[in-house]
């Protein structure tokens, strides 16, 4: 299984950091007022950031 | 597979008005993705909001939908589906609208259950209008207009739900989003008047009045407080004090309003054809 794509629209993120913070494996970090992926190698296909993104500015394709 | 929501907003609608961190996007996602799997036809169903952030809604998604007057969605609801009882009809909005201006709606309709799901996101605040306390901000909350605390008890909108006569009646929060959809499927196959109450998050006007640091705080108190239904029938009344129960708490058959309105109405033709 290869790593996930995992989409962040910043146009869309208002950097609530909803994702960030429920990620169970820390893929996810802040840079200023906008989610970035840091480790994409982590996610393990959970998709709590993607259900729980208010914004509707992420996506996780699992392959 | 990362679900594609775009299907059903409306072209160039996004990003939406709400603030960062405001749960009513999460309940939006959940709507959308129950949608979805009920494979509902667009064009036969209805989206219907009163006033407030969480009725900006309906100007989202690309179904059927009105804009209503505050506190009103459940009366234009109640006519859009007499009119026409083939129409999925879902109500969203927020606690101010939905028991404080629009309380007498809301349990008239739980009265007659009539088919139509009720989606109440309940932020304890008026948040469009800067933070004035509503029927459910918690006791000793803080508002804009309850600078030293709320002295109200608080409307418990499933009791309240289950009391008008609503046959369905469910509780989730913002942070259980899985949890969303699925109580909202349920709502729509439910024949009569579902309430799905949405325990949800307003930072801005909510949270940050009530020492809330950050949203993040605000759904790990949810997912700290929330006790599944089958759990809390365990439980003595005193050790379930200040939690959330979640699931579905109420379900009942009972006559639905417009099966009842045509029968009366096939009664009536029979009998005026009777006298000839
Ligand atoms: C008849 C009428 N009275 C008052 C208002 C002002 N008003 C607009 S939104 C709102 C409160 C909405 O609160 P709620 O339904 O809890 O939704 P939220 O904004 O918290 O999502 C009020 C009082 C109005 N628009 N119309
Ligand atoms: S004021 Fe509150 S309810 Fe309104 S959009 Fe902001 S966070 Fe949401």
């Amino acid at each position: 299984m290869g790593i996930p794509k995992i989409e962040i629209n910043e146009k869309y993120c208002k950097g609530c950091s909803i994702c960030v913070e429920f990620c169970p494996t820390q893929v996810l970090q802040m840079n200023g007022f906008v989610a970035q992926v840091v480790k994409p190698e982590a996610c393990i296909k959970c998709m709590q950031c993607e259900l729980r993104c208010p914004d509707f500015a992420i996506r996780v394709f699992p392959e | 597979m990362a679900f594609n929501y775009e299907k059903y907003i409306r072209p160039g609608k996004l990003p939406h008005i709400w603030c960062p961190g405001c749960g009513h996007g999460i309940v939006m996602k959940g709507l959308i993705r129950a949608i979805d799997k009920c494979a509902l036809n667009k064009n036969r169903t209805a989206v219907i909001s009163g006033i407030g952030c969480a009725s900006r809604l309906p100007g989202y998604v690309d179904f059927n939908t009105v804009h209503t007057a505050h506190g009103r969605a459940a009366a234009f609801a109640t006519g859009m589906k007499m009119a026409d009882p083939g129409l999925t009809v879902l109500c969203v909005g927020g606690d101010g609208d939905g028991v404080a201006i629009g309380g007498n709606h809301f349990i008239h309709a739980c009265r007659r259950n009539i088919d139509i799901t009720y989606i109440l996101m309940n932020n304890h605040i008026y948040g469009m209008t800067g933070g004035q306390f509503s029927p459910c901000t918690p006791t000793d909350g803080f508002a804009s207009t309850t600078p030293y605390g709320n002295p109200d008890p608080v409307f418990d909108i499933a009791k309240l739900a289950i009391g008008a006569g609503a046959t369905f009646v469910a509780r989730t929060t913002a942070y259980h989003a899985t949890q969303i959809d699925k109580l909202i499927i349920e709502g729509i196959q439910h024949k009569g008047f579902s309430v799905i109450e949405i325990l949800d998050c307003c930072p801005t006007s909510y949270g940050r009045r009530n020492k809330y640091r950050s949203v993040v705080e605000m759904m790990k108190q949810h997912k700290e407080l929330a006790v599944p239904v089958t759990a809390a029938a365990k439980m003595a009344p005193e050790d379930l004090a200040g939690k959330i129960i979640t699931g579905v708490l109420h379900k009942e058959d009972k006559p639905e309003y417009c099966e009842q309105y045509s029968r009366l109405i096939e009664k009536v033709q029979e009998q005026a054809a009777a006298k000839g």
